[in-house]
């Protein structure tokens, strides 16, 4: 972990606006360093202020230092980024259950399962607020133990994540190859249903078809297909070589602000394309 | 140069300063249906292109849930592609230097589709 961390904070001083923060600031607070993750998180956070993971580890390492209060604000914060952030989702739970708010709690919890149905560690906090079968407050207590902040760590941002850190990771972000193979990231439509693998596949082939176009028409170099459709707005890049990356979001995104969402993640792609090499 | 009633409508779009050409396109086979475009450009092969794209987006955005594409711009270093679907199926399609009023082609282009329809 160590040398993790001292290759981390080099690469964070070679490019200061680099997302590896989010794992540096994680590592230091597993490392119990709380003022070096706090001084990670804060400059980072200075950098992305609208990027919800910064907002989540910042919570987290504030609910380390029992900062509650600030804590509570900052996984708000991120809820009003990413409303569907389980990690947030699952933080905000863990403070209403320290303050015996078990329907909250609870409320939390069920809406952290809905987009993580996988997470242990929430299907067990549920478990234990609602089982209650030593009374509602030491349930109440064992759930809270049970999403505590170290154990929150239990997921950790991995570096095999293409665009770990970045919002819409998990719903909105896709990259895939040119042949609609899916290299990294998810999509899910309005109502939670998985389809990444579908819309890879139909995406399959649209990079080389808008290079053929720029082409015949003289126009250079494609560098993005931004499109309007009735429920949202979708926004395609060529991060490098005929790889696509796909950001998907509702319409209230407006296409000027997708359009910086989508440079931010083709820069994260970049990042993990060049790794891989 | 195009016979009406196609002319009024492709006229909407390129009148716009940028704008070197519009044409509507079968959506279904990538046809050219009518045309206004500068020379040089070659019509038939951009509208293949365009509708294939057209056609692979709008699969894509309806897998996504996003529902049928309104308007799509194919951004490129010198310059883009707008397209918007009428409601028929036919695509309006401008050709247009980079630094064109986007916000203002867009508004045509919908303008032109509903003349289409």
């Amino acid at each position: 972990m160590a040398d993790e961390i001292k290759t981390l904070s080099s690469q964070l001083a070679q490019d200061p606006d680099s997302l590896v923060f989010l794992r540096l600031g994680e590592l230091l607070r597993l490392k119990g360093q709380f003022d070096a993750a706090h001084r990670v998180a804060l400059t980072g956070l200075e950098r992305h202020p609208h990027l919800a993971d910064a907002h989540d580890l910042y919570a987290r390492i504030l609910a380390d230092k029992r900062d509650y209060e600030r804590a509570f604000d900052e996984w708000d914060m991120t809820l009003r980024i990413a409303p569907n952030h389980v990690g947030a989702l699952k933080g905000l739970a863990f403070l209403y259950f320290k303050v015996g708010d078990v329907g909250q709690a609870v409320a939390h919890l069920e809406a952290a399962r809905l987009h993580a149905p996988d997470d242990p560690g929430v299907a067990q906090a549920l478990a234990l607020a609602q089982g209650g079968g030593s009374g509602p407050a030491r349930a109440a207590a064992a759930a809270a133990e049970e999403l505590a902040p170290p154990a929150a760590a239990a997921a950790p941002l991995e570096e095999s994540r293409v665009f770990a850190g970045l919002e819409g990771a998990q719903e909105g972000l896709l990259l895939l190859d040119a042949k609609g193979q899916v290299l990294g990231g998810a999509l899910k439509e309005p109502h939670g249903r998985d389809v990444t693998e579908a819309v890879a596949a139909y995406l399959a082939g649209v990079s080389h078809e808008a290079g053929r176009t720029a082409k015949l028409l003289g126009l250079g170099r494609w560098t993005g297909v931004a499109a309007e459709g009735q429920h949202g707005h979708v926004h395609l890049t060529p991060p490098a070589g005929d790889a696509l990356l796909l950001v998907v979001r509702d319409r209230a995104v407006p296409m000027g602000r997708l359009a910086i969402i989508a440079q931010r993640a083709a820069g994260a792609a970049r990042r993990w394309l060049e790794q891989q090499a | 140069m195009t016979a009406p009633p196609y002319g009024p409508a492709l006229d909407l779009v390129t009148r716009v300063r940028g704008v070197r050409g519009a044409m509507l396109v079968s959506g279904d086979d990538g046809i050219v249906v009518a045309e206004q475009l500068m020379e040089g450009i070659k019509g038939s092969a951009v509208a293949a292109l365009a509708s294939s794209l057209a056609a692979r987006l709008r699969r894509a955005m309806e897998a996504a849930g996003v529902g049928a594409s309104l308007f799509w711009h194919l951004q490129c270093d010198q310059g883009g592609l707008l397209v918007v679907p009428a409601p028929s199926g036919v695509l309006i399609v401008a050709v247009a230097e980079p630094d064109v009023n986007v916000g203002l082609v867009r508004l045509e282009l919908l303008r032109a589709a509903e003349a289409v329809g």
